[in-house]
């Protein structure tokens, strides 16, 4: 625990004058399927309005209705929005997890319950207030089966008294909640209010959390990093989209079929595009391919467990060398895993999918904004290098909610690879799909369909020439496997480069990538400011990995390697990559538990590797 | 048929195509296979329906038939994908480019075993291909193990007795709401290149399981898909033949007349009103 955090615990438990301004976490525990998530949406764009930081983790279980959930909604005026893993307010709804909620806290947070749970007598060090939902919540909802839902706002109005949250935007937000819904925003917000009313007659405030009005979040936006990387696809000009449901991925097709059918209708009132909800992972990718093949921008989104059904076609892909897009948005396995936790696990098993000599081009969004950008980026590679391109998000980005500044219209033209039409067949007679005629690798492809009578080539996954006619022979095998490593060799000056903070004087350097960039941002200025150690941060964007990351590890003694995986992935990639002599300097901080990783582990792991 | 006077030149379709537009490369199949005749009979079938090669993707999966796309119409794009996910990639295919005439060649070990979900889906959708199984009941390219279109007490070479019932592919094709579903045989030119023309006509997925003999592993005694055991049981219950829709002629002419129309297949048609 940060050593400013300890202190304000231990002044807290009486009231006392010091005020913790817009740096908290609020968790609020609730039972699965109780509509706490419409709730908990409010409160965090009430805080958001009011200019502070924010950002909202929804921790659910594989399961419909009836199991524990946690949110957890994370304010800081620094503009720290990892998961911390300290809890300042807890917003106790079950009664299931209830006493294990209160136990884990440190002394001197909040508690918020339902009074029949009775909690106040568990510990000492806490701050407790009791709020009778069922009391207050049969007045402003006459109908019985409602209450259930609406108890649930009810703790908003109580924690936007206790917070100060400024009541104007508790009602801005529940509008946009219930959006066109007048009654069910009306009798949600009479729900807030009752809730409002009662901390204000009988709740006095003893905690020392509030939120302030700043002006850190004008102009930005909220999303989930799966609805940016639908926007993202659409906008980059997908045409096909396969996909099988899976958590935590469904959302992105879910999003973009939203997307597409109001903006991507044809002026006949048809559709421009085709989205098909496949018969399985396998066939998902089969489409992908089939599609990638015809000329069509294709995807498909997926989690671990899809991506391992998808890898024979990956190698079919990649040897045949089809382009197409694959969202992988990671979850904790091996297996079934954790079906609603994250992970960055499926770094290795993505790069070199599929079996035979393969290897894949990674793209890793840390962001909403990257998830849109991306995708554009995805499909322009995919084109270019005619192969799989996969993108590497997770549950956490995928999922939860992030502040992100507006979209920008792509500006990039898009990059449509080396696609030969009639014309060029008319001016050239012929030409040899698998040859390398400028040397980068890559071969020019026609579409079926193409009118040329010299069009047509046959794509295999078996050996072939680079006439692309069926070939065992030695030579013809390993020059192909050449070149086609020749392409991948290509793309490491295409791919997204690396996003480098480097002051030239520190012997330590971070790697990470992904989400793991929030809980980085964070644990370096903990190390500076509680240790006064400085540090540099390389975060990876893309695999194969540029020559700065070569260069990143050449200038730091020692290169910590953070990552949300049991086994070190990109560690192990890098080892792969560098020159021998560099990789000693590789050093693990790998951690897999299903949460999104925190700055404070990151920080006590590396004093205690650093021997301090 | 029409007569002419002139020299005949090189007999073409009505897209000014010859029979050789629409061959492929040399076969490496076994001789006497039946997959070759079948591919004998998709060129005529193209040929004669004047289909453009170019609109033609042809699409397969894993085994001695799905390597047959190589041996006819080399002016169409091919893709021999992986081992009974075919369906996917020629679903992907046609939703890319609808413009697409789908060809998709399987065999029974290709489609009823492995590729059988994708098959049914397939079966399901309805999109607009033509799904040939080459069904010999033996995976041919690893030496002749039983397929699941065996049929029960079937024995191969080796003497082992199949014990299993077979999938019968039509049947499920039906109950999945096949809109085109046809049974024949490779050796049966006269039945298959009617019911080619019609696979080729029809709008909607067209299902056609071929009995096709695999000489080497497959045709002999005890087995139900020989030559001979074919030939024994051939049992046709109708002729079928398939007349080609074309756009319509019209004529005007008046009455007390006569008239004669040439049909679309050069014969001709005299009509006379009252």
């Amino acid at each position: 625990m940060a050593t400013t955090d300890v202190a304000l615990h231990q002044a807290a438990g009486q009231v006392g004058p010091k005020r913790v301004v817009n740096n908290m976490s609020i968790q609020v525990a609730t039972v699965n399927g109780s509509g706490s998530q419409s709730s908990n949406t409010v409160l965090l764009r009430s805080i958001f309005q009011m200019g502070v930081p924010v950002s909202g983790k929804n921790l659910f279980p594989s399961n419909i209705a009836g199991l524990p959930t946690w949110y957890t909604i994370r304010a800081n005026k620094d503009g720290y929005i990892a998961r911390k893993k300290e809890i300042d307010f807890v917003v106790a709804m079950n009664s299931e997890t209830a006493q294990e909620d209160v136990m884990s806290l440190a002394p001197g947070a909040s508690v918020l319950y339902d009074e029949p749970l009775n909690l106040s007598s568990l510990r000492q060090d806490l701050i407790f207030y009791a709020v009778p939902y069922d009391k207050l919540v049969a007045p402003v909802c006459p109908e019985a089966k409602l209450r259930k839902l609406v108890k649930n706002m009810i703790y908003v109005g109580v924690v936007a008294k206790l917070l100060e949250i400024d009541m104007a935007e508790v009602e801005k937000a529940i509008r946009k909640q219930f959006a066109k819904k007048v009654k069910a925003a009306n009798l949600n917000l009479a729900a807030v209010q009752a809730g409002f009313d009662y901390a204000a007659a009988n709740l006095p405030k003893r905690d020392p959390y509030v939120i302030q009005r700043m002006d850190k979040t004008t102009g930005k936006i909220i999303i989930d990093g799966n609805a940016a990387a639908a926007l993202g696809c659409m906008f980059a000009g997908v045409t096909m989209v396969s996909w099988y449901p899976i958590t935590p991925s469904s959302s992105l097709p879910e999003s973009l079929i939203e997307y597409m059918k109001r903006f991507r209708i044809g002026a006949d009132g048809k559709a421009t595009f085709a989205i098909v909800q496949a018969e399985d992972e396998l066939a998902a990718v089969g489409m992908v391919v089939g599609a990638g093949w015809a000329g069509a921008r294709a995807m498909t989104a997926t989690a671990g467990p899809g991506i391992s059904l998808m890898a024979e076609f990956a190698g079919l892909a990649y040897y045949a060398e089809v382009p197409g897009v694959i969202w992988d948005i990671q979850r904790v396995g091996p297996s079934t895993g954790l079906p609603t936790r994250t992970s960055q696990g499926d770094i290795l098993f993505n790069a070199f999918l599929s079996h035979g000599d393969t290897k894949h081009i990674l793209l890793i969004p840390c962001s909403a904004e990257e998830c849109f950008t991306m995708a554009q980026d995805a499909f322009d590679l995919a084109e270019r290098f005619q192969t799989l391109v996969f993108v590497m998000s997770d549950l956490d980005l995928g999922m939860n909610n992030w502040m992100a500044d507006p979209f920008k219209y792509p500006e990039k033209p898009i990059e449509r690879g080396k696609v030969l039409a009639k014309e060029d067949l008319d001016r050239l007679g012929n030409f040899a799909r698998y040859k390398d005629v400028d040397g980068d690798g890559i071969g020019y492809r026609t579409l079926p369909g193409t009118d040329h009578p010299a069009a047509a080539y046959f794509s295999r996954g078996s050996g072939h020439n680079e006439k692309s006619q069926y070939s065992e022979r030695p030579d013809d095998f390993e020059k192909n496997m050449e070149r086609i490593n020749r392409k991948f060799e290509t793309a490491r000056s295409f791919v997204p480069r690396p996003e480098m903070v480097s002051n030239g004087k520190s012997k330590i350097g971070f790697i990470a990538y992904g989400t793991s960039h929030w809980a980085m941002i964070e644990s370096r200025d903990q190390l500076r400011k509680e240790y006064n150690i400085e540090t540099d941060y390389l975060r990876l964007r893309a695999y194969p990995f540029t020559r700065e990351v070569h260069e990143f590890v050449k200038q730091h003694d020692r290169v910590y390697v953070v990552e949300q995986n049991r086994d070190a992935q990109m560690l192990s990639l890098l080892k792969l990559d560098l020159e021998a002599a560099l990789v000693p300097r590789l050093r693990s901080i790998a951690h897999i538990h299903g949460l999104p990783l925190d700055a404070r582990s990151v920080t006590d792991e590396l004093m205690t590797m650093e021997g301090k | 048929m029409a007569t002419t006077t002139s020299t005949p030149g090189p007999k073409t379709n009505r897209i000014g195509l010859a029979v050789l537009d629409y061959k492929g490369g040399r076969t490496t199949l076994c001789a006497g296979c039946g997959h070759n005749a079948i591919s004998e009979r998709i060129i005529d079938a193209m040929f004669e329906m004047g289909v453009p090669p170019e609109r033609v993707a042809k699409l397969s999966g894993i085994g001695c038939s799905s390597k047959s796309p190589a041996y006819f119409m080399g002016r169409s794009h091919s893709f021999n994908a992986v081992h009974g996910r075919m369906p996917s990639v020629a679903t992907g295919a046609m939703l890319a480019n609808r413009n697409l005439l789908a060809l998709g060649v399987s065999g029974d070990g290709d489609t009823a075993s492995i590729g059988v979900g994708q098959f049914v889906h397939l079966m399901r959708r309805n999109l607009p291909i033509i799904y040939i199984i080459e069904d010999n009941g033996v995976y041919g390219l690893t030496k002749g193990q039983f397929s699941a279109t065996a049929d029960l007490g079937s024995k191969l070479k080796t003497g082992v007795i199949n014990d299993l019932p077979p999938i019968d592919t039509c049947a499920m094709a039906i109950t999945l709401g096949a809109t085109f579903v046809g049974r024949s045989f490779s050796g049966d030119k006269k039945q298959l290149h009617s019911m080619m023309k019609a696979a080729i006509a029809h709008r909607g997925t067209v299902m056609l399981d071929i009995v096709s003999p695999c000489v080497t592993f497959n045709d002999h005694e005890g087995s139900t898909k020989s030559y001979k055991y074919m030939k024994d049981h051939d049992e046709p219950l109708q002729e079928i033949s398939f007349v080609p829709a074309f756009e319509e002629i019209d004529v005007e002419y008046d009455p007390g007349t006569s008239i004669e129309v040439t049909m679309h297949d050069g014969s001709k048609l005299r009509l006379r009103k009252r």
